[in-house]
């Protein structure tokens, strides 16, 4: 097995996935559709209540609006991550997975494939946000795009393979609706996407700890730093470690001698 | 070289055993058919033949490499047709036959000539455009059939493939798993509970509660089970 072996395998399966994308128009749309909501109707009812003080990457005061951008972005690729792993549920209880997973091909190197597909779609649909949210004033510097572009995939790796682990983890399709609930929801609302860490940490102290702790902030922050060509080591540390954690418990879970796929019969 | 060998091999789910020392092995060019019931055992025997799931006990060779420790090689030489469809519905033939070659390490230009091979083979060369969705059941399983070939294994699973096809679908898949077999000398394990599926002079195991009850030609079973018919042994071995 060489190194064409590979990359034809992992090629298909990015293939594979764009052309999923392509079919399904719908889901591109509400990607982008769900963001939007927030920018243009949550971000300008909160615009007034809530002042953001200068705080690193900003230079100078910014708008609401400005502020929740990378958030937005870390909840498109959330979302898709969500999606992805949705769809490895549903390919498992439709058999389709199957396929995968019996070709002469490391498992590690087919989750990992998968992933980055996963993750590359994601970027398509971040940019695409940007492009449309340029309309309400949200305009990095340019070079923020391009900086953006190596954080979109690590974060976006970190929040795929959380999706992924899940995804080995529940047993049926009908328990996908219980991640909502109990993973994308909480994880959204208790980081810095929606309002500083400092503004949590004047209401509530543990709440605040949450915060600081949970994986979608680091995402979230790494983002931010990135749009505005700037690096911040301990979040983009944070990420590092957490896309490794979730990444090694992704692999185990499809991994047949460990993993919880033979106990529900993949 | 034995194209299969299935060697005491064991499977739990939790205290429930779903397979008891599972013993018997295929020869290249082999067609035989692994008869039972409905929860006999056979599409965890299958989990277990293509890795799906982990063997703990005994030991399962394909072409003389063991699955658990060297799947990657085990596995090149295996072709699958699972008993649920696992064809992506909204992707066209083509599409899913260049995602299955990809996966096997084809290069796009040699699965394109190899995806026409197959298709004129099952006689769907003018379909390959179309969206497996709007395919029939019984060309649907054909089309799993061709994607099962087109890396050229050695060694091919079917788990159930004519399940819930009709009279004539079921004919034309049969007949052309057993001309590969005949004309390539392609080891076929066919798992099945319709017994009509069985022709004389094959190899057949019937496979009972997880149990091998009895393998071998159709007329050494018959001879053994002192009946007349196929059927009748099965009845009378697994106690219908």
């Amino acid at each position: 097995m060489n190194i064409l072996f590979f990359i034809r395998c992992f090629n298909g399966i990015v293939l594979r996935e764009a052309l999923r994308f392509i079919h399904q128009r719908e889901r591109f749309f509400s990607a982008l559709v769900r963001p939007l909501v927030w920018l243009g109707i949550f971000a300008a009812g909160f615009r007034s209540v809530l002042g953001v003080a200068i705080i690193p990457p900003y230079e100078t005061y910014i708008t609401y609006e400005v502020y929740i951008a990378p958030g937005l972005i870390a909840m498109i690729q959330l979302f898709n991550g969500m999606q992805s792993s949705l769809s490895m549920v549903y390919d498992r209880e439709m058999g389709s997975m199957k396929t995968m997973l019996v070709s002469p091909v490391p498992r590690w190197f087919l989750i990992l494939s998968k992933l980055l597909a996963g993750v590359l779609v994601s970027i398509l649909q971040v940019y695409a946000f940007l492009l449309i949210a340029s309309f309400w004033n949200i305009v990095p510097p340019i070079s923020g795009y391009v900086t953006l572009l190596p954080a979109l995939l690590f974060s976006g790796l970190m929040l795929g393979a959380l999706g992924m682990f899940l995804s080995s983890a529940i047993k049926q399709l009908e328990n996908f609706a219980g991640v909502m609930n109990f993973v994308i929801f909480p994880m959204f609302f208790a980081s810095s996407a929606l309002y500083p860490l400092w503004k949590i940490e004047e209401t509530s102290e543990w709440l605040y700890y949450v915060c600081l702790y949970n994986p979608f902030t680091y995402a979230v922050e790494i983002l931010r730093f990135s749009l505005y060509s700037k690096f911040n080591i301990e979040y983009s540390l944070g990420v590092i470690i957490f896309s490794i954690i979730f990444l090694t418990l992704a692999i185990l879970g499809y991994d047949p001698s460990r993993g919880s796929i033979q106990k529900k019969g993949g | 070289m034995l194209a299969l060998d299935v060697n005491d091999v064991s499977h739990y789910f939790g205290d429930f055993c779903a397979l008891d020392k599972v013993k018997f092995s295929i020869k290249p060019g082999d067609f035989t058919v692994l008869l039972g019931l409905n929860g006999a055992g056979k599409t965890t025997l299958y989990s277990l033949i293509t890795r799906l799931y982990n063997n703990r006990t005994g030991l399962i060779n394909i072409y003389g490499h063991n699955v658990r420790d060297n799947s990657i090689e085990a596995l090149k030489h295996i072709g699958v047709v699972f008993q649920q469809p696992t064809l992506d519905l909204d992707l066209s033939i083509e599409e899913n036959l260049q995602y299955h070659s990809a996966l096997h390490g084809i290069s796009k230009k040699e699965a394109k000539i190899r995806i026409t091979n197959e298709l004129k083979r099952i006689g769907m060369l003018d379909k390959t455009k179309m969206k497996v969705r709007s395919l029939s059941g019984g060309q649907r399983r054909r089309v799993e059939i061709a994607r099962s070939l087109i890396h050229k294994p050695k060694l091919l699973l079917l788990d159930e493939p004519t399940v819930g096809l009709d009279i004539g679908s079921r004919q034309l898949i049969l007949e052309h798993v057993k001309n590969l077999c005949k004309k390539e000398k392609l080891a076929v394990l066919w798992a099945t509970h319709l017994i009509d599926e069985i022709d004389k002079g094959e190899k057949v195991i019937i496979i009972n509660k997880g149990k091998v009850l009895i393998s071998g030609d159709v007329d050494k079973i018959i001879n053994k089970a002192r009946v007349k018919t196929i059927r009748d042994a099965f009845n009378k071995l697994v106690k219908i």
